[in-house]
């Protein structure tokens, strides 16, 4: 599509398109730290309760400890801060809805690489801003990592698993709003999302507390959302199934990018450009 | 309105109740008229439910109850989640979208007709519209009740019995717990009179309220001490489900000795925060200056 375009020119358009996102994002910075300080305070009675639970339980639950199930709810906080997509599907959808996206159809620029670059500025944007309320719960919250840095290579592997968490959290949610193309009103199909996805990513608690159910899990992409990164962390895998689970994500990753693929050059044929 | 009083009657104002009944009667025929759309907001707040009672279910097969020896078993704590979601129903059908309707009144300056109107405006921003697919989860609430108590009342050991006196008390303090939680809705909302925007002090109203969902003997300890006592007494949050919930599922079986005491203190607090609402809400109508044309 882009072929006729210089690699320079295309360059600059996609640098351009990134800092028009990370500009818009970094408009509103004393709300947004202020905001995701306060995204915390759910922790601090995640922290009573679970001491609570925790004291008619001998020591540990589903092999957690106490300090391990707070670390947890920390570190599944950072991954969803990786993960989750505010706005995406319904915002495709809408934009399918109303027509807006004639725009990409006209204009030189792919859509799902217009969508992907605006929520990495996003997100980058937000974790500049973000850093700071991030490094100091973890800092007042550090005594409940108990077991300290984990190794080099669990490490490296945990930020890959973050990575693509968001890549897999972007490419989920696009497939969703690009269903729009079929059905043009997406939200009770977005909301049914977000409910499996609060339950079975491993927002809520932890997936090994399913017990016998967790193979269930393990055959749906969710729990590299939130549970996956948060136990490479917390070394909850073990060394040898690490890489295997990796390779497993970046799977699932390259079947829901064909997806996105698939829904939007089959989406675009057959719309009709309602609105005007 | 005026001429549906009776002859005779000197005083002459509208009849807050009928008021409000027609203000229902409106939002349910326009919940009537989006079926589809009442019947998906219902069950995706019963859903929402559903996964909570999945999460303690869980839960309860590892632990035998919430804090040692507080007596929050397993149906002892569903019936005060049951608690939770008959309070926050009411709040969120009767409130809860008036409220967060407030904030744009006055940045839009549309608080000029609600002030204009023959009506106490408090009535009139908090009462004007009726979320009926909200109470569905007051049905489930009772639900959950109902079936945990049957699990109490049948269960081996010690056993559970309700005296009747609860039949009166257990809806005083529920509706005592709405008053306190639309008290604190207010006020905050009234504050976006003085600064403008407040989307941060909604989400901060959300965690605040995150608070009452659990039993407060949990924060009862160490460096939550200084919560509890902010929670129970500063802005009594705490109160709001514990005192109704524990008055019904009797989670300790002879009851504590600050139990009454804090059932009394429960009333208090509602008197206060209601009169402090209404305070805060008259105060932020003298400030108000109209934001349109």
């Amino acid at each position: 599509m882009m072929s006729l375009a210089s690699l320079p020119t295309q360059f600059s358009c996609w640098w351009m398109v990134f800092r028009i996102a990370l500009e818009e994002r970094l408009a509103y910075r004393g709300d947004f730290a202020l905001g995701t300080l306060m995204r915390f305070l759910p922790i601090i009675t995640q922290i009573f309760l679970w001491s609570a639970v925790f004291e008619s339980v001998n020591g540990r639950l589903a092999g957690y400890t106490l300090p391990d199930m707070i670390a947890y709810y920390l570190l599944s906080m950072l991954a969803r801060a990786f993960s989750s997509m505010p706005g995406l599907a319904s915002t495709v959808a809408k934009q399918i809805r109303d027509g807006e996206i004639k725009k990409f159809i006209i204009q030189p620029i792919d859509m799902i690489g217009f969508l992907l670059l605006g929520r990495v500025a996003h997100k980058i944007a937000y974790y500049t801003i973000a850093t700071l309320p991030f490094a100091l719960v973890f800092f007042l919250c550090r005594g409940y990592f108990s077991s300290g840095w984990p190794s080099a290579d669990v490490l490296l592997a945990f930020l890959l698993s973050l990575v693509m968490a968001f890549l897999l959290g972007f490419f989920v949610d696009l497939c969703i709003g690009l269903i729009g193309f079929w059905f043009l009103e997406v939200s009770s199909l977005l909301f049914v999302y977000m409910l499996l996805n609060f339950f079975l990513s491993g927002h809520m608690f932890p997936l090994d507390l399913l017990g016998s159910w967790q193979f269930v899990v393990n055959f749906l992409p969710f729990k590299y959302l939130a549970y996956f990164p948060a136990a490479i962390f917390l070394g909850k895998i073990e060394s040898s199934q690490l890489w295997i689970e990796l390779g497993l994500e970046a799977v699932w990753l390259l079947g829901l990018i064909c997806l996105a693929r698939f829904l939007y050059a089959r989406g675009l044929r057959r719309y009709s450009g309602y609105g005007g | 309105m005026a001429d549906n009083n009776q002859i005779g009657q000197t005083k002459i104002g509208p009849n807050y109740l009928r008021v409000f009944l027609t203000f229902a009667r409106n939002s349910l025929v326009r919940d009537m008229m989006f079926r589809t759309n009442f019947l998906i907001e219902s069950v995706s707040s019963l859903a929402w439910s559903s996964m909570n009672v999945g999460l303690y279910l869980i839960i309860f097969q590892y632990a035998t109850s919430i804090g040692d020896a507080t007596g929050w078993g397993k149906y002892e704590f569903f019936v005060f989640m049951g608690t939770t979601w008959i309070i926050n129903a009411i709040v969120q059908a009767f409130f809860m979208p008036n409220i967060e309707e407030f904030s744009d009144l006055i940045r839009t300056g549309g608080l000029d007709f609600a002030m204009l109107k023959p009506i106490d405006t408090q009535f009139l921003i908090s009462l004007r519209k009726v979320s009926w697919s909200s109470l569905a989860n007051l049905l489930l609430g009772s639900v959950l009740i109902g079936f945990s108590i049957s699990q109490l009342a049948t269960r081996q050991g010690t056993p559970w019995s309700l005296p009747p006196s609860v039949f009166l008390l257990f809806p005083m303090y529920v509706l005592c717990g709405v008053a306190i939680l639309y008290s604190l809705m207010i006020c905050l909302a009234a504050t976006s009179v003085w600064l403008g925007r407040n989307q941060t002090l909604y989400d901060f109203w959300f965690y605040i309220t995150n608070f009452s969902r659990y039993p407060m003997e949990i924060y009862a300890r160490g460096w939550g001490i200084p919560l509890f006592v902010a929670f129970t007494f500063l802005i009594p949050v705490l109160v709001v489900v514990n005192v109704p919930a524990r008055l019904l599922a009797q989670p300790l079986a002879p009851k504590a000795n600050w139990e009454w005491p804090l059932a009394l203190f429960t009333l208090f607090a509602t008197v206060l925060s209601v009169l402090a609402s209404r305070w805060v809400f008259r105060k932020a109508l003298l400030s108000y200056r109209s934001a349109s044309s």
